[in-house]
């Protein structure tokens, strides 16, 4: 019984890592960027959510907050893209890198400014209320937030595979110059991609916000993601949600079975493994460049 | 004597065979030339020489010694050097410094020499200078020297990555279309370089080329290729007046396919 | 501008390139070597003990420069190899190890183990080393507390004082004496990168920043080649987490977080990536930055009458430094300072596009 509830909460961690981590590879993938940021992408979005939707704040109906807050990260990462990251057009990805993780900084001090560094907790209509499945106490935040990652892998697979927009993404990823010559506006790609992904990391706030309480520095949780992100294999969507299933499965099962100390370095662990034994992440692709 | 010999080269992506069943021999000192149309597997094949592919099927040698039993990095300590057909040259560094990185299968100073710069660090870096500065004084880039190389235009960055190729002193040298992008007047340089490559130097070379003048200018051998598959091989005059290759680049129907034959046209006439 | 007509081969490899290059880094050597006169004079050394922790930063900032404004290899850890250098220190000197024997081991040490721990992702491509070093630095912490046995863990531990042919240097004790063990240390990484840079290895590290596959066409074997400017960058790293030690006396697992190596890597894109001016320049805008914050927080309060206690302003700031320097100024303060200098040199023909670049689409390093 105790189990099972161990390994629910953990699969609905996992979800939030893995989401974290999709948004991550998506970047990834389209532009060759690497979003440091991206956890702090998921903070901002969890923040906005609450400030919607919380008594102390403007007071929403949740289910008119939850879409803002979505709309509102899509904007704001097809913005950052598009004012920002636009100008390191040909820039090296070392310098992306450092410009992200300072703008992490950036988004932590104002959301710490905005609404304050004292954990909150999303008030959601269904916090606190627990299932009984034939003895088993279930928490219904995290039987959603599996739910909705489900329903959100389906979508996204759907919108790469059958629409145009998505199909235009993958090509723009896979070659940037022959995507442009083939008349896909590559750098206007390049921001909806960036949006999708503010959209994603929203979705990925609302969930973990809603399971648990968020505080600026919640955004750290992105160095777990992209451990996740690479146990999976980079470039690979399904592998960022299964890699981040398996960091959010082996925490808890390692804290509470393992000598103390383990449940923290037991995902970076994974990682080294991964990275030693299966270089390329579990869905790893060949990698080579054509001359 | 042979230099270097492909034996029944197979090249699989996938499905895709780039490469079918190809072999070819180059001989000590011949300009050799591959042509035929884009997507025949010519690259392919220098990329196969150069260890970046591993054949599916095959040997490669070089005089004897086994190519496909070395590294990638290894290939230019058994000379063999190259160019790129996009230009892969070191942006950030100056024309002479990347002419230096060329002299690095001749490297034979350890990290603490270097990092002292005692022992036999500085007459090795004296004699790495002179054989770069003599390769700047052959190809005349004295003018580029100390430039960095993000801000040449791409007729000098073609010389410069030929500069670097010739500055590890290859035994055999790989050009992956030498001409591509170049002027007429460019064009010709790059012929005169060539053969004075191949007679002065003593240097083999394999090229990969579309502009017929420039081919039948300078090669003594030339194997035209199509589909991954050889068409024929033999003097420039005999390839271009064989069936088959007539056949691959004009088609059965006789209609014109792709800038192949313009650029044919046009070197003819230069 | 200046041109300087050159006889031989020693001419492009020499340090300085001609006269007065050599006269103002010798001036600005020795102002340094007497420094410490100033200070001795004012009798007070509070400020000496700041610019030491500088120079410091600068060791570490150089082994990062190689290993990301040279080689190309972003590493978020090197706080984590600080710390490996800083405890090997302390251990051998508690098992009895002369400081001058212990000082060069904990380098070696730090250098070794980055190493290992990096051979496996090197063959990778960059932001996996990246991230290997990222979890490096979070588990920093977790491993001292892990091997409190001899780390002293949560607690802490103090750091010996260093002891040469049996003259003991305590940073507090005698500061002056310290100061110029670092200025030696740094002396001795810094001819060290200078002289890398003019051989062979120094190029093939340019070589894979610029065109990695180039560079393997060219002869260099790119996962040796990266391991050995990973290990540089780490010995480097080690010596400066070992003066640290010394310079605080007293490490716990708190004292090299994540957020110093995040601030390593900062500081020298400040500095200006690819120039080993740009370690300097950028330890010093890390020295100063909190002092200069605290000044001004001070002055606004006394001025204005406002509260400016906000917490994490210094990050802030910091932060937006950084990302206006990427934004505006890619190569950094060393950057700026060329420009100016080569303004005033050509005055008035100094055009605003000379260090222009053009930019082209992304050349993908993957399959496609």
């Amino acid at each position: 019984m105790d189990a099972i509830q161990l390994i629910v909460s953990g699969l609905a961690n996992g979800c939030v890592y893995g989401l974290i981590a999709l948004g991550f590879v998506l970047i990834y993938k389209a532009t060759e960027a690497v979003n440091f940021a991206q956890g702090d992408f998921m903070m901002l979005g969890a923040f906005l959510c609450v400030g919607f939707t919380n008594e102390a704040y403007l007071g929403l109906p949740f289910w008119a907050a939850v879409p803002l807050a979505i709309m509102a990260m899509a904007v704001f990462g097809y913005l950052f893209d598009m004012t920002i990251l636009r100008r390191m057009f040909g820039e090296s990805q070392v310098a992306i890198v450092i410009l992200t993780i300072a703008f992490g900084f950036v988004l932590r001090f104002i959301a710490g400014e905005v609404w304050t560094h004292e954990p909150v907790s999303l008030e959601t209509p269904f916090a606190g209320e627990f299932i009984n499945l034939g003895g088993v106490v279930l928490d219904v935040s995290e039987i959603l937030i599996v739910i909705v990652t489900l329903l959100l892998t389906g979508v996204l697979y759907l919108f790469f595979s059958r629409t145009k927009l998505g199909v235009a993404m993958q090509a723009a990823s896979q070659n940037q110059l022959a995507a442009y010559y083939m008349g896909i506006p590559v750098k206007r790609i390049q921001s909806l991609v960036w949006g999708l992904s503010g959209a994603v990391a929203a979705i990925a706030g609302i969930l973990f916000a809603s399971k648990g309480a968020i505080d600026p520095s919640a955004g750290l949780l992105g160095i777990k993601a992209f451990a996740a992100a690479a146990i999976g294999g980079f470039g690979s969507l399904p592998g960022a949600l299964v890699g981040g299933l398996i960091v959010g499965l082996v925490e808890p099962i390692a804290a509470r079975y393992g000598p103390v100390g383990v449940s923290q370095i037991a995902p970076y662990a994974i990682l080294i493994l991964v990275l030693i034994f299966r270089p390329g992440g579990i869905f790893s692709q060949t990698q080579r460049k054509k001359v | 004597m042979t230099l270097l010999k492909i034996e029944n080269a197979t090249m699989r992506f996938g499905g895709v065979v780039a490469v079918d069943n190809v072999s070819l021999h180059v001989d000590q000192g011949e300009v050799f030339a591959l042509v035929g149309p884009n997507g025949a597997g010519k690259s392919t094949v220098f990329n196969l020489i150069s260890r970046f592919y591993t054949p599916t099927e095959g040997a490669i040698t070089l005089e004897g010694e086994d190519l496909l039993a070395h590294p990638a990095h290894d290939i230019a300590k058994l000379g063999i050097a190259r160019t790129f057909q996009n230009i892969e040259l070191f942006e950030n560094a100056t024309v002479l410094q990347n002419l230096l990185v060329g002299r690095h299968r001749h490297k034979r100073t350890n990290l603490l020499s270097e990092m002292t710069f005692l022992g036999n660090a500085r007459s090795e870096e004296k004699r790495h200078r002179q054989a770069v500065e003599e390769v700047i004084d052959f190809l005349d880039l004295q003018a580029y020297r100390d430039k960095l190389i993000a801000g040449l235009p791409y007729g000098v960055r073609k010389v410069v990555e030929l500069g670097r190729a010739l500055a590890t002193e290859p035994r055999l040298l790989l050009l992956d279309e030498p001409a591509s992008g170049l002027s007429v007047e460019e064009t010709q340089d790059m012929a005169f370089w060539i053969e004075d490559i191949q007679k002065q130097m003593g240097i083999t070379v394999l090229m990969v080329e579309h502009d017929m003048g420039l081919v039948s200018a300078v090669s003594d051998r030339v194997m035209a290729l199509s589909d991954g598959k050889e068409l024929a091989t033999g003097t420039s005059r005999e390839v271009q007046s064989h069936p088959a290759v007539i056949e691959a680049y004009l088609g059965t129907s006789g209609i014109q396919k792709g800038g192949d034959t313009g650029k044919k046209k046009k070197g003819k006439a230069a | 501008m200046r041109f300087v007509f050159k006889t031989d081969y020693d001419a492009d490899i020499r340090w300085f390139k001609h006269g007065p290059q050599f006269f103002w880094y010798m001036l600005a050597l020795g102002l340094l070597l007497v420094l410490p006169l100033y200070f001795v004079w004012i009798g007070n050394a509070y400020l000496l003990g700041e610019i030491t922790a500088v120079i410091i930063f600068t060791i570490v900032g150089m082994g990062l420069m190689l290993l990301t404004g040279q080689t190309g290899l972003a590493s978020l850890g090197h706080a984590a190899f600080m710390a490996i250098g800083c405890y090997a220190n302390i251990l051998l000197l508690n098992a009895g190890v002369p400081w001058l024997i212990a000082f060069p081991l904990s380098g070696l040490i730090a250098g070794i183990a980055g190493t290992i721990i990096a051979l496996p992702v090197l063959r990778l491509h960059g932001v996996y080393l990246a991230l290997a070093t990222l979890a490096m630095s979070i588990l920093t912490g977790d491993f001292i507390v892990l091997f409190d046995d001899y780390t002293g863990g949560v607690a802490g531990i103090a750091v010996p004082d260093i002891s040469i042919f049996g003259y003991t240097i305590n940073k507090y004790a005698n500061p002056y004496a310290f100061f110029y063990v670092v200025v030696a240390v740094m002396l001795i990484v810094l001819a060290a990168y200078r002289n890398i840079l003019r051989a062979p290895s120094g190029r093939a590290f340019a070589a894979i920043r610029d065109s990695e596959i180039s560079a393997k066409a060219m002869g260099v074997n790119l996962t040796k080649t990266k391991a050995t400017s990973f290990f540089l960058s780490c010995v480097a790293a080690g010596w400066a987490g070992a003066l640290f030690g010394h310079s605080a006396t007293y490490v716990t697992h708190e004292t090299f977080d994540v957020i110093m190596s995040i601030t390593l890597l900062l500081m020298i894109v400040i500095g200006g990536l690819g120039f080993i001016h740009g370690a300097f320049f950028g330890a010093v805008v890390v020295g100063i930055l909190p002092v200069a914050i605290a000044n001004m927080r001070s002055w606004a309060s006394a001025a204005f009458d406002v509260n400016l206690t906000i917490p994490g302003l210094e990050s802030l700031i910091f932060a937006l430094i950084v990302m206006g320097f990427i934004l505006l100024e890619p190569m950094g303060l060393y950057g700026r300072w060329l420009k100016i200098r080569t303004y005033f040199e050509l005055f008035p023909f100094y055009r605003k596009d000379m260090f222009r670049r053009q930019k082209s689409y992304q050349k993908t390093e993957r399959v496609q």
